[in-house]
This record gives structure tokens, C-alpha cells and sequence, in this order.
């Protein structure tokens, strides 16, 4: 490469890198810090989908019969721990709630989870979940600060008990009026779970739901080890044959 | 009864000859393969021609599959494609492979026209080659916005739906134009299937059409090189040039050894992150388009991002239009903006290696600008790049003309 060609060549690097400090002014999420490749943490976490999640929110491009494969249960296992709202376990999963008395009574019927994660970051959904405060102007009595005036009620809150939050005046700006700065969440009554049992069943749910959202993530990533192990033995070839070839070609 | 042997007599030349006898086949070769003489010492930036046909094979076959599967119907094409996804066997693959090829598509084909843009070939003779490669460019990015609509996600429906309500500025026929377009008052169920029609059969016939013309022009006037010099110029005494090899077996055997890496590179987008945080599969196209929800930030695709932030820079849509199409359109006259008496980069001054640094530095900074939310801030830069890019167009007749130039060698050379 000439100095141009390695200048611009910084350049672009120094530039794609520089890009990556565009950060901006929400509220900071927490990493879910969940692991798809946790079997037992996505079973743990498909039963509290089924358990917490799936009466008012369906998941319909997700077979039973996948997640079975997928998890590593049997099919008894399957019918007894999972399948609350199917016959056959080539179903998806709907709810149990029909979508247009959900309308009615929430204004919005559930979303589909089947690709929540991918659609909106498993840190998210993390997040959301445990962002449920009390707020008596709510018709659900609680809000979320991480989408305000949501309609779901706080479903978890016999296991995480409910929560305040506490917001203090931040810098005002020039017109004088501050903003209303979040400052942590304050327990008000405790739920049968501890604090981090209940972060740990939080982030289960959200790797189900992140395994739900592609559940060939992890086919697809033992496949392509053995792609580029294969295409880096047919470059060692065709390096060969290249040499080979070009021997008598004078520079 | 006498026979005339030339005409059912023995065979001569055996199935060749009777194939050329009415085909020209063995010319054809010779002519396009075996004795194509391109330079000897192309470097990295010459495999980006190679690689574009190579993605474009992908992409046909992949999408051959996905339309097996796929329904171009507003209520169920969002789910035939999580159908592809989950259900059809390889599916997945299939239509990553598809999702990954467009962005890959779009390096390459930029990396291909930056070529030219190092080392000149643009240039006399190869004006017209370049116009049917801007053409190509033009017909790929129809393409791209067509297909970006059929997996009818958020993003699909939104970015589609900003892109076509900008031929409503066009004055007098705007309105009655986007209506043509869409088929419809807003965006629905005809406008996909109208889509589905020209991605999977119009933009696919013009874009062979285009590309077997871009070779057959490139084969009338012979590849460029790293120098920027005719190597048809210096003839051996059997005719060849004397620094030209042969494209096949000496340029496929450099081509497989580029196209093995590529696939690596490929692969392990494909396989490892075929999302790439969003870049190549954007997060809002995993919600099914919603008409009544309008997404809080509406960014299109990566590689329409440096056009869509000159379009955004500009306050008045019908400017704002004509600013985005002419960036779009400015490259097809760059072979008489440039007035440099020499061709390749490595024998012009350091003017002119400023002016290409300054575009690529703007290209990708809009290209960035263009994802971002339409703050003041990200405007304010997007106008000081947009008049950087135009300024790179509009200037070169001037800058290239006073730029001092080296002298241009007779036969090409290796540069380590």
C-alpha cells in the first residue's frame, strides 16, 4: 500500500471509531447481562414467560415444538410445564387473553413478543421490567420509566413488591424551569423475592425472549466456525494454486 | 452414391468445431477469457469489479429462494418472512444471506467506484464504460429501495414512505406522480405488490441487461491500472502487451484468492452478527409497518444515509430533492471535471490527494450525519460536509487543472 492509501485507510478507521461515542440523553439502561447459550437460564425463563408473560402477550412464530427442541425437554415435560394454552406442540404460542377485549380493557392490545428483543434490545426489556414505580394518577396504579404511561400493569409485582420513585430537580435551564432528573427507585413494600433473585428472574425472561426473537442464533454460530474453518483451508489452496500460477509472470 | 465428404464426411475438429461452426464459442472465450490481457500488477482495489458480480449471483439465487417462500401481501408478508426464518429448512441462511448481500453489494460497489476515482478509470477512453457503471449504481439502489419495502417492517414502511413523498415536491406533477408510485393514497398493500414486481423482475432484467453491457464496453476498451496507462500501448512481438496476463488463468486464480477472503469476511457477518447492531438489519424492521405509528426516529438503510443527510440539510424539500439527486448524479460527469493531465493517484499532486481525502472524509460523515436524529447540531454539519462533497464535484475542473502532476512512467510498476 503507498502512504496515501494507508492514510486514508486511518482515516476511515479513526472515523468508524470516533462514531462510536455518539451517545445519547435517555436514561441510562442497565445491561441485562443475560446468556442465550444458558440452557437451563432459557428454561428457567420459558417458564416464567408461560407463568407471567403469555396470558395477555402471544409469541406467534414460536412453536412449542421448537422450544422443546431447542431447551432440551422432553415432550412430557413440555406439555406439563409449558403448554397451558395449546393441544399440540407444533402450535405457536398465543394468548390467553383475546386481543380485542384486550383493546378494550387497555386501551392497546399486548404486543407479540416473538421478536421483542430483536426490535427493541433485550437491555430494554430488562430494564422495563424492573421499571415499574407507583403512580396513583395511573389507572393501573403504576407507571413506567422507561415508557411513560404505559398501559401493562406491573405484573411482577408480588415478586418484586412495589417501588417508588424518586426524582429530584436537576439543573435549570435558561428559561428557569428544571427538569425532573430520576434518582433511583425506593422499595415501599418487599415481594417474595429479594432484590437480585428477582433481577436474576428478570433476566432469564429476557433471554427467553431473547431466544425467541432468533432461535437460530445459536445453530447458526456453530455453523460458522466451521465455514470459515473451511474457507480458510480453500484460501490455503487457492493461495497455492495463485503462487503457482503466477511464477512466471516477471514483476 | 458419392458423398460430399465436407459436408457428412469425418469429423474434423470434433465437438468444438461443430459448436463454432455455429456458435461463436471458442472466439467468445478467447476473446473475453483466455486472451483478455488486463495490466499484471493490479492491486487490492481491482477485485471490487469481480466481487460486485459475485454478489450479485448471491443475491439472484437467494432470491430465487426467498420467493418461493415469501407473500407479497400486506397482512402477511411480515410474517412469511419470520416464516423463512423459523420454519422453511435453511431458510434462515437463505434470507441472510439476502439481508447481508444488499449491504455487502453496496462496500463493494463503493469500493469499486473509489477505484476509479484513485487511479482514474473514468478517463478517456473509458468515459462510457464509467457512465454504465453510474447507470448500474442508479438501477442497484432502485433495487435496494424496492426490496427494503418487502419485509414490510416498521423501517420498510416508514423509510418508503419518506423516500416516495419526495417526488411530491417535483412542482406541478409531485402530487399525482407519488400517487402513481405508491397506487395508492398511502402506502398499502398495492404498493407492495407493485414492488415485489419490479425487485424480483424489472430492476433484475435492467441491472443484467447493464452489467453484461458495462463488460462488453470494458472489454472493447480494456481494463485500466494502478498507473493509469495503455498498456496496449507497448506490444510484444506476438501482439500482446507486453505488461498485460492473460484474465483467465492469471486474473481467476488472483480473482478466487480475493473472492475466498471476501467470503470470509462475508460469512462471518453473516453468521456472527447479521444484524450488525442494527447497520445491516435495523431494529424498528423487526415491528410489522404499522401506518398509525410513525417510528420516533426514521433513519433508512446505511448506504442511502449520505444522500439522505444532504436531503435533510436542506430546509426547503423541493431544494432539499434536487440537492439529494444531483449528489447522487454528479459522479457520471467526473471524467470531464477532471482536466489532470495524468490519471492514477500515484502521479498527481498533493491537491488533488487533499480533494479525495476531504470526500471520502465527507462521504463517510454524512453517511454517519444521516442516522442520526434531525437535531440542529447534526444539520449544521451535514450542510458543512454537503458543501464538501459538491465542492470535491464542482471544484475539480479548477483544482485538477493546477494541480502539479510527476512524471507518468511507460510500463506499469509494483508498488510494495
Amino acid at each position: 500500500m503507498g502512504k496515501f492509501m494507508k492514510s486514508i485507510t486511518c482515516l476511515v478507521v479513526l472515523m468508524i471509531g470516533a462514531s462510536a461515542f455518539a451517545a445519547s440523553g435517555e436514561i441510562e439502561l442497565e445491561k441485562a447481562g443475560n446468556d442465550p447459550g444458558n440452557t437451563a437460564s432459557l428454561q428457567r425463563g420459558a417458564r416464567n414467560f408461560m407463568s407471567y408473560c403469555a396470558g395477555c402477550h402471544s409469541a406467534i412464530y414460536v412453536r412449542y415444538k421448537s422450544i422443546a427442541r431447542d431447551l432440551e425437554l422432553n415432550e412430557e415435560q413440555l406439555i406439563d410445564n409449558l403448554m397451558f394454552n395449546a393441544e399440540r406442540p407444533f402450535e405457536t404460542i398465543q394468548a390467553s387473553m383475546p386481543a380485542s377485549d384486550a383493546a378494550r380493557w387497555f386501551g392497546r392490545a399486548p404486543p407479540d413478543m416473538s421478536l421483542m428483543a430483536r426490535a427493541k434490545g433485550t437491555d430494554y426489556i430488562y430494564n422495563f421490567l424492573r421499571g415499574f414505580y407507583l403512580d396513583p394518577d395511573s389507572p393501573t396504579g403504576v407507571d413506567n420509566l422507561h415508557l411513560s404511561g404505559t398501559s401493562m400493569p406491573n405484573v411482577l409485582w408480588e415478586l418484586q413488591g412495589y417501588q417508588r420513585a424518586v426524582f429530584v430537580a436537576g439543573e435549570a435551564d435558561e428559561a428557569g424551569t428544571a427538569p425532573h432528573v430520576f434518582d433511583g427507585f425506593e422499595s415501599v413494600t418487599t415481594g417474595t423475592m429479594s432484590a437480585k433473585e428477582f433481577d436474576e428472574f428478570v433476566r432469564d425472561t429476557v433471554n427467553f425472549l431473547e431466544y425467541i426473537s432468533e432461535p437460530i442464533r445459536r445453530t447458526r454460530r456453530v455453523l460458522g466456525v466451521w465455514v470459515l474453518l473451511f474457507l480458510s483451508f480453500f484460501l490455503f489452496v487457492s493461495w497455492k494454486l495463485y503462487k503457482d500460477i503466477w511464477k512466471d509472470v516477471p514483476k | 452414391m458419392a458423398r460430399i465428404e465436407s459436408e457428412v464426411g469425418t469429423p474434423q475438429g470434433g465437438f468444438m468445431k461443430w459448436i463454432d461452426d455455429r456458435f461463436p464459442f471458442t472466439a467468445t472465450m478467447k476473446y473475453h477469457v483466455t486472451e483478455y490481457y488486463a495490466s499484471k500488477n493490479f492491486n487490492f482495489w481491482y477485485v471490487f469489479g469481480v466481487l460486485s458480480m459475485l454478489v450479485l449471483v448471491m443475491q439472484f439465487i437467494s432470491g430465487i429462494f426467498l420467493t418461493m417462500n415469501y407473500k407479497p401481501d400486506a397482512a402477511e408478508a411480515f410474517a412469511s418472512v419470520e416464516y423463512i426464518m423459523r420454519d422453511v429448512e435453511w431458510g434462515w441462511l437463505i434470507r441472510y444471506m439476502h439481508s447481508t448481500g444488499a449491504s455487502f453489494m453496496f462496500i463493494v460497489v463503493f469500493l469499486h467506484m473509489f477505484r476509479a476515482m484513485l487511479y482514474g478509470s473514468y478517463r478517456k477512453p473509458r468515459e462510457l464504460l464509467w457512465i454504465i457503471g453510474m447507470m448500474i449504481f442508479f438501477t442497484l439502489m432502485a433495487e435496494a429501495f424496492a426490496g427494503y419495502l418487502l419485509p414490510w417492517g416498521q423501517m420498510s414502511y416508514w423509510g418508503a414512505q419518506v423516500i416516495i413523498s419526495l417526488f411530491g415536491a417535483i412542482p406541478f406533477i409531485g402530487d399525482a406522480l407519488v400517487e402513481i408510485i405508491r397506487g395508492d393514497y398511502s402506502i398499502s398493500d398495492i404498493t407492495l405488490n407493485r414492488f415485489f414486481a419490479l425487485h424480483v423482475i424489472v430492476i433484475p432484467l435492467a441491472l443484467i441487461a447493464l452489467v453484461f453491457v458495462h463488460i462488453v464496453a470494458l472489454h472493447e476498451v480494456g481494463s485500466s491500472n494502478p498507473d493509469g496507462i495503455e498498456i496496449k500501448n507497448k506490444k510484444g512481438p506476438d501482439g500482446i502487451p507486453l505488461d498485460g496476463v492473460a484474465f483467465h488463468p492469471y486474473h481467476t486464480a488472483k480473482d478466487l484468492v480475493a473472492i475466498i477472503i471476501f467470503l470470509m469476511f462475508f460469512s462471518a457477518v453473516m453468521f456472527f452478527a447479521p444484524d450488525l447492531g442494527g447497520y445491516f438489519l435495523e431494529h424498528a424492521n423487526f415491528e410489522p409497518a404499522n401506518m398509525q405509528v410513525t417510528p420516533e426516529h426514521i433513519a433508512p438503510i446505511w448506504y442511502f444515509t449520505p444522500f439522505y443527510a444532504i436531503l435533510r440539510a436542506v430546509p426547503n424539500k423541493l431544494w432539499g430533492t434536487i440537492l439529494f439527486a444531483a449528489a447522487v448524479m454528479l459522479p457520471i460527469f467526473l471524467p470531464w471535471l477532471d482536466r489532470s493531465r495524468v490519471s492514477s493517484i500515484r502521479y498527481r499532486g498533493w491537491i488533488y490527494k487533499m480533494a479525495l481525502t476531504l470526500f471520502v472524509v465527507s462521504f463517510i460523515s454524512l453517511g454517519w450525519l444521516g442516522m442520526q436524529p434531525a437535531e440542529q447540531i447534526y444539520v449544521v454539519w451535514a450542510r458543512i460536509f454537503a458543501v464538501m462533497y459538491f465542492a470535491f464535484f464542482l471544484l475539480m475542473p479548477y483544482y485538477t487543472a493546477i494541480d502539479k502532476t510527476k512524471p507518468v512512467p511507460d510500463r506499469v510498476v509494483y508498488h510494495g
